[in-house]
């Protein structure tokens, strides 16, 4: 297979340029439509990355996400964000990221290189998965089979994020004259 | 920096601009955007810890399971597939909490009729 | 949530049925190519949120309403949780019975296409019904949102 690494650097260099975009334009139709493209790249640097797998979720989690993004902001009176500088919370903006990538300046001395993974634990999933779980997809047979502990975890997790999203979303009473619900 | 330990700062990067976007900006449609750029970032850096140069999908196809020879080159090669497994649910995860979010953005909007977070503490209901 | 024109319409009719299936396929292949309950659930969920965007929120709450979503969901969890406890019996947690070295086959695997369609169902549910939640606010007389059911 080709080395992909000049493209994954052009991806995420693309990421990057489209998140500060994101995150700095004033109107808020264009912070929407910048995620998009954000949430696109990001799942073609992980096709290229060799997880197939991840690149459908995100591009199908991706258009949810813009969906919903839409809905909360576009259909409201006011798009654009007028605000003065705040001198104090962009200043603390910066001296939390400076700190946090001088950090990792430090700390990703001790990381293995890119492109040879540790592999410790997974070789082992690579090895037996055919044979123990006759599975063909080796990450749904570590997901479902070697793993499966953590996927109940994770689909308690998805359950629980729900229903707070119903309970927020309540009301109680009539229409005409609903009110909240009341504190106990 | 080394020049094999460049992609993991990339991420690390765009992990401090979403932040930025959290700590510093006032609208809460700019804070919830900050939170998925940094979710993004972490799917991206455990992604990329599992990448072999040279690797493939691991994923077995029929005529590969046919060929011994090659089935134990692909063992051999194969790109790692445990973070993939953990950052497959992570990504619904973070779609699920998304949709929490915004369910809170709009009962704010709801009640304090703006998304500015410095008019919220002033205001009372 | 009003509908969308006719256009829109015409091709929802069309096209929805075709990704309710892709999503379905991608539950049930999800052990022999990429895949599997996660990403065929998040499929599913989103060509009823196509059906949502054009028909309006009546329509799609007279295919599932609200209350349907959250008894989808909750079937999914105890599917799952019941694969698990089966295994329990055997051997331990999560034990895998039926399973066989590979033969290719969509009847394969164990109890891993199981768990993909438990899981397949519950978030696709799940997905909607937050969706849902979502969508069945508006715009009040007084500018605020009121529940629109």
């Amino acid at each position: 297979m080709f080395d992909t690494l000049p493209h994954i650097y052009a991806l995420i260099c693309l990421m990057i340029i489209g998140s500060v975009i994101a995150v700095e334009t004033r109107d808020l139709l264009s912070t929407v439509i910048s995620i998009g493209a954000v949430g696109f790249l990001l799942s073609l640097v992980y096709l290229m990355l060799g997880a197939p797998d991840l690149a459908i979720t995100q591009v199908v989690v991706e258009i949810i996400v813009l969906v919903t993004l839409i809905r909360l902001t576009v259909t409201r009176d006011d798009t654009t964000v007028d605000e003065h500088r705040d001198v104090f919370a962009l200043g603390s903006g910066l001296v939390f990221g400076g700190f946090l990538l001088s950090a990792s300046l430090y700390c990703l001395q001790d990381a293995v290189g890119f492109g040879r993974p540790l592999m410790s634990v997974s070789q082992g999933y690579l090895n037996n998965a055919l044979e123990m779980t006759g599975a063909a997809n080796v990450v749904m047979a570590v997901l479902l089979d070697f793993r499966a502990y953590d996927t109940l975890g994770e689909a308690t997790v998805i359950f629980a994020a729900i229903l707070g999203a119903y309970v927020v979303l309540r009301r109680i009473g009539r229409k005409h004259d609903a009110r909240d619900v009341p504190h106990s | 920096m080394p020049r094999e330990l460049l992609p993991y700062f990339l991420a690390m990067v765009l992990l401090v601009i979403g932040l930025y976007a959290i700590v510093g900006k006032k609208n809460v449609v700019k804070i919830i955007i900050g939170v998925i750029i940094m979710e993004y970032a972490v799917n991206l850096f455990l992604v990329l810890i599992g990448y072999r140069s040279g690797g493939r999908a691991p994923i077995v196809t029929k005529t590969l399971n046919e060929d011994p020879q090659r089935l134990r080159e692909f063992m051999q090669t194969a790109v790692d597939p445990l973070p993939q497994a953990l950052i497959l649910t992570s990504i619904v995860i973070g779609l699920a909490t998304l949709i929490l979010m915004i369910a809170i953005a709009i009962r704010v909007y709801e009640k304090y009729g703006t998304f500015d977070v410095s008019k919220i503490r002033k205001l009372r209901g | 949530m009003r509908g969308m024109s006719l256009i829109v319409k015409t091709v929802t009719r069309l096209v929805a049925e075709f990704i309710t299936i892709f999503g379905i396929y991608i539950v049930l292949f999800g052990h022999l190519t990429p895949g599997g309950g996660f990403t065929g659930g998040v499929i599913l969920s989103c060509g009823f949120i196509l059906l949502t965007l054009a028909f309006g929120k009546d329509f799609s709450l007279h295919v599932l309403s609200k209350r349907a979503a959250g008894t989808w969901d909750s079937i999914g969890a105890l599917a799952f949780l019941i694969v698990a406890l089966v295994g329990y019996r055997v051997g331990s947690f999560f034990f895998n019975l039926w399973a066989e070295p590979a033969t290719f086959k969509l009847a394969s695997a164990g109890t891993i296409p199981i768990s993909n369609i438990a899981i397949g169902v519950k978030v696709g549910a799940a997905l909607f019904g937050g969706f849902m939640a979502l969508a069945v606010f508006r715009r009040g007389a007084r500018g605020g949102y009121e529940e629109d059911e």
